[in-house]
């Protein structure tokens, strides 16, 4: 991997967040991310990332391994928060509420936003209650069985699984098990679902059923998905982000564009040298 | 999902964040959640405190009829009998008396076999060694004093004219079979735990098996057998039925292993077995003599995991 | 340049070579030693015991005629004995495995009672009947009844109750924990509702193999006060009662042999239930390997 440029031949740096501007009010904007910075006990994971995450569209988060996308996706529903001695600094406004703000509570910021991992991780429970939990355990009162399907058709897995339903989650195949993920997600009715890299543990073409799948969604939801792989960000996604670690290892958000201009005219040099590969 | 008008967009908003509040119940209901758990985890401290004041409570009265001086100088143990005497020297060299040809037995022979099974065995032979060993250390000990009194005894009695029905060899014999699997499986633990490259690096410079087992293997495990040991040792002290069964209940003050004796823990079993009124002074010797055993092998416990913390050989 | 060879004396590799078989010849027989001893006490065992074993002998009531004598309120004892223990020990234990593990805050407290446990596992066995006897058979008041001797053992095997479980619990990846909170679920929802029962297969198997230590355990029970001559069948838990390797103790401690005869058959008796009960441990384990294939 080739060094990052030197300071000096790097463009001015993001203008300091001004303080206390309103969030916005824009319907279009699912996350309002400003000056979020993160450290893990001693260690800063990122700094100052300001970005605006435009509703029901997909957004894609690149960059080299250990630039911190993975983690900036879990700032926004609060998942880093699981890891003992992190610190956040910032605010990450989720249609104009604060979702960091002190009496605000992680589980209901979760509820509302689905979450789909790298590795497909069904529970070990039958295909229905994999998707019927969620909603169980937030006292949904309505009809479960028609919840189940519609989530399960939206994940284009219905047809798959209609028969066995009370077979265990875990028999399906990889690129099954994933979409199963996404229905348990979708269940709950989220607005936004976030993926991490969501198809680096299938095979081809089982990524490309959910990149199929990625583009259905996008009618109906906000998507924000982490990848390392650039021809997937350029294939699936609306707008990109580009994020580097300096050489403090500390994440920051290098360029935000839409996606056809990134890739054919990017501002930033740095964002340049990735996508020619001259690194990463 | 609804796009409200611009001018509704501010009330939304503090709709919004006032829905990312923790509902009072869910506080409520986690703490009701974690309290029970708690306790329960507590219970553990609870389990110490309540076996150290119990046995403090009757010990602390038992001192105060009989001196510590005569506790620690007599050299006779009769406080059931008239004239009483409460040298509990008797039952300790009873038990130590066991302990030692326990470990005789127990300590190399188990050691021999972690070796074995760490070093020799092939994968086949563990298979059917290791359950072997589990199913000897899943025995209850009673079946095992059943052992020395009916079938060792005889056999020692048949080789060592002048052997009792009731001795401390046998009992210590079968002691250290029963101990033995603890030694080995905690042993090979230690010896598990020593890096592949550390024998490959012995192998290649021209060792023998036995070379890299013992000169290599086992000095790197050395902390590790150590407090095995010492566990072990712990262990024959607390030990029971075997020696209740086959040791007899004689207190008798020798370290001949072929004659009746009576251990701490057997003497515990003999008062328990009768009737003995509570806050009677004969009841409060079981206490008595059952903190000494408490202190005994707590002060190996500790001692062993000690041994472990302190003296571990760090590999990366 | 290669090392001069004359320096070294060849080695004796001969000699070394010999000492080595001559070890390992040893060290076989020292792990040799352990079937040996196990399977002369097995034929010990059943040699006496084998004869004596009926349905009568399991049904009958101890008795001054060696002939007459039975196991029956031994064996119910010991069945009620476990079950009460079970009661008390398994709820107990699983909480607090599940305290120590999934919830966090790795501070003085937990350390304290980790501490604790490993100190209480070591203790032995008698103490905790001392303990028993204490608190309560005396200060409770339960006296020599089933009740008091159920939660002996549940406090003697609690420490193996809690490792397993926590064992158990280690073994459910952390990505089943994550999609549970990434669903909105509560820490008391993500534990008992996804890795709670992700880890059974696991906590019955470390319960069931608590429960086969406490049936063999003697020593905490007598000095409790369970008694060897019972002469009826115990019907509540604050009735006397009495357990297997009691009746054993008592019929070897006599020195007529037609009651080591006895002794023998129940030792096959208890011997066979421990054996169904490890037998059901494994079982439960490897059905619990073959279907959860994270």
């Amino acid at each position: 991997m080739v060094s990052v440029p030197p300071p000096s031949s790097r463009p001015a740096p993001l203008p300091p967040p001004s303080t206390t501007p309103p969030p916005t009010d824009d319907p279009g904007v699912a996350f309002d991310i400003r000056a979020l910075s993160l450290w893990y006990g001693r260690f800063q994971a990122l700094r100052n990332i300001t970005l605006q995450i435009p509703a029901r569209q997909v957004t894609a988060l690149i960059g080299p391994s250990g630039c911190g996308k993975s983690t900036l996706l879990r700032c926004l529903n609060r998942m880093n928060e699981l890891v003992p001695d992190v610190r956040i600094q910032g605010e990450v406004y989720f249609e104009g509420a604060n979702i960091y703000a002190p009496d605000a509570d992680p589980v209901e910021v979760r509820r509302r936003i689905g979450m789909v991992f790298q590795r497909p991780n069904p529970f070990p429970k039958s295909i229905y209650d994999n998707v019927a939990w969620g909603p169980r355990i937030n006292g949904y009162r309505g009809n479960l069985d028609e919840l189940v399907e519609r989530s399960l058709r939206r994940a284009a897995l219905w047809d798959e699984v209609k028969d066995k339903l009370r077979q265990s989650g875990l028999a399906l195949s990889g690129g099954q098990q994933q979409r199963l993920c996404i229905a348990r997600a979708l269940a709950l009715e989220p607005e936004v679902i976030l993926m991490d890299e969501p198809c680096s543990a299938l095979d081809p073409i089982a990524t490309y059923r959910i990149e199929g799948l990625i583009s259905e969604l996008k009618s109906q939801y906000t998507i924000v998905i982490v990848t390392h792989n650039m021809q997937q960000a350029s294939r699936v996604s609306d707008f990109t982000a580009f994020m580097l670690a300096g050489e403090e290892r500390i994440g920051e958000l290098i360029e935000f564009a839409p996606t056809n201009q990134f890739f054919t005219k990017p501002r930033d040099q740095r964002s340049e040298d990735y996508i020619t590969g001259r690194f990463g | 999902m609804i796009t409200l008008p611009r001018t509704d967009v501010a009330a939304a908003r503090r709709v919004r964040a006032r829905e990312l509040r923790r509902p009072r119940h869910r506080t409520i209901s986690e703490l009701l959640a974690e309290a029970p758990l708690l306790l329960a985890a507590l219970l553990s401290i609870f389990t110490t405190v309540g076996i150290i004041g119990v046995l403090a409570f009757e010990t602390f009265e038992f001192f105060t009829v009989v001196p510590l001086s005569r506790f620690l100088t007599e050299t006779q143990w009769t406080p059931l009998f008239l004239d009483k005497h409460f040298g509990i020297v008797v039952l300790l060299s009873a038990t130590l008396l066991t302990t030692a040809i326990a470990m005789l037995v127990a300590l190399p022979l188990g050691l021999l076999a972690a070796i074995y099974l760490s070093e020799y065995a092939q994968p086949g032979v563990r298979r059917v060694l290791k359950p072997v060993l589990e199913i000897l250390a899943g025995i209850p000990t009673v079946v095992y004093g059943y052992f020395a009194l009916l079938f060792v005894t005889p056999i020692l009695q048949a080789l060592i004219p002048g052997t009792a029905v009731f001795n401390g060899l046998s009992a210590g014999i079968v002691m250290g079979i029963m101990i033995l699997p603890l030694v080995a499986s905690l042993s090979e633990d230690a010896m598990a735990a020593v890096p592949r490259t550390l024998r490959e690096g012995a192998y290649a410079l021209g060792a023998t098996r036995f070379e890299v087992a013992t000169q290599i293997v086992v000095p790197a495990a050395f902390s590790g057998i150590v407090a095995a040991f010492i566990l072990a040792v712990s262990r024959a002290i607390g030990e029971t039925m075997i020696v209740a069964i086959a040791a007899g209940l004689s207190p008798t003050l020798t370290l001949n292993p072929l004659v009746p004796i009576e251990t701490m823990t057997a003497y515990i079993v003999q008062v328990s077995q009768g009737d003995t009124p509570q806050g009677t002074l004969e009841y409060r010797t079981i206490f008595a003599v059952g903190t000494t055993l408490f202190v005994m092998t707590l002060a190996l416990n500790v001692v062993s995991q000690w041994v472990l913390d302190r003296f571990r050989e760090e590999y990366q | 340049m290669n090392a001069p060879t004359e320096r070294y004396d060849g080695g004796h590799l001969g000699r070394r070579r010999a000492y080595g078989r001559l070890f390992e010849w040893l060290a076989l027989a020292s792990t040799a030693l352990a079937i040996v001893v196990l399977a002369l006490l097995l034929l010990d065992v059943l040699h006496d015991g084998l004869p004596r074993l009926s349905w009568s002998f399991l049904t009958n009531y101890p008795s001054r005629l060696a002939a007459r004598a039975g196991i029956a309120p031994a064996l119910v004892g010991s069945v009620y004995l476990i079950a009460l223990t079970a009661l008390f020990a398994l709820p107990t234990g699983i909480a607090a495995a599940v305290w120590l593990e999934e919830y966090p805050a790795r501070n003085w407290l937990t350390r304290l009672i980790e501490v604790n446990l490993a100190n209480l596992a070591g203790v032995p066995s008698i103490i905790y009947g001392l303990l028993g006897l204490g608190l309560f058979v005396r200060a409770l008041g339960l006296q020599r009844s089933l009740l008091a001797g159920a939660l002996t053992l549940a406090l003697l095997v609690l420490p193996i109750v809690i490792l397993s479980t926590r064992e158990a619990l280690r073994t459910v990846p952390r990505a089943q924990r994550e999609a549970a909170y990434a669903l909105g679920a509560t820490r008391a929802q993500v534990v008992w509702g996804v890795v709670v029962p992700a880890a059974l297969p696991g906590i019955l198997t470390g319960t069931i193999l608590a429960l086969s230590r406490a049936i063999g355990e003697t020593a905490p029970l007598i000095v409790v006060g369970a008694v060897a001559f019972v002469a009826f069948l115990p019907t509540s838990p604050l009735d006397p009662f009495t357990v297997l390797p009691i009746q054993i103790f008592n019929w070897v401690s006599r020195p007529q042999p037609a009651f080591h005869a006895n002794a023998a058959a129940a030792i096959l008796v208890l011997l066979v239930v421990l054996l169904s009960m490890n037998a059901a441990a494994i079982f439960l384990r490897d059905r619990a390997r073959r279907s959860m294939r994270w």
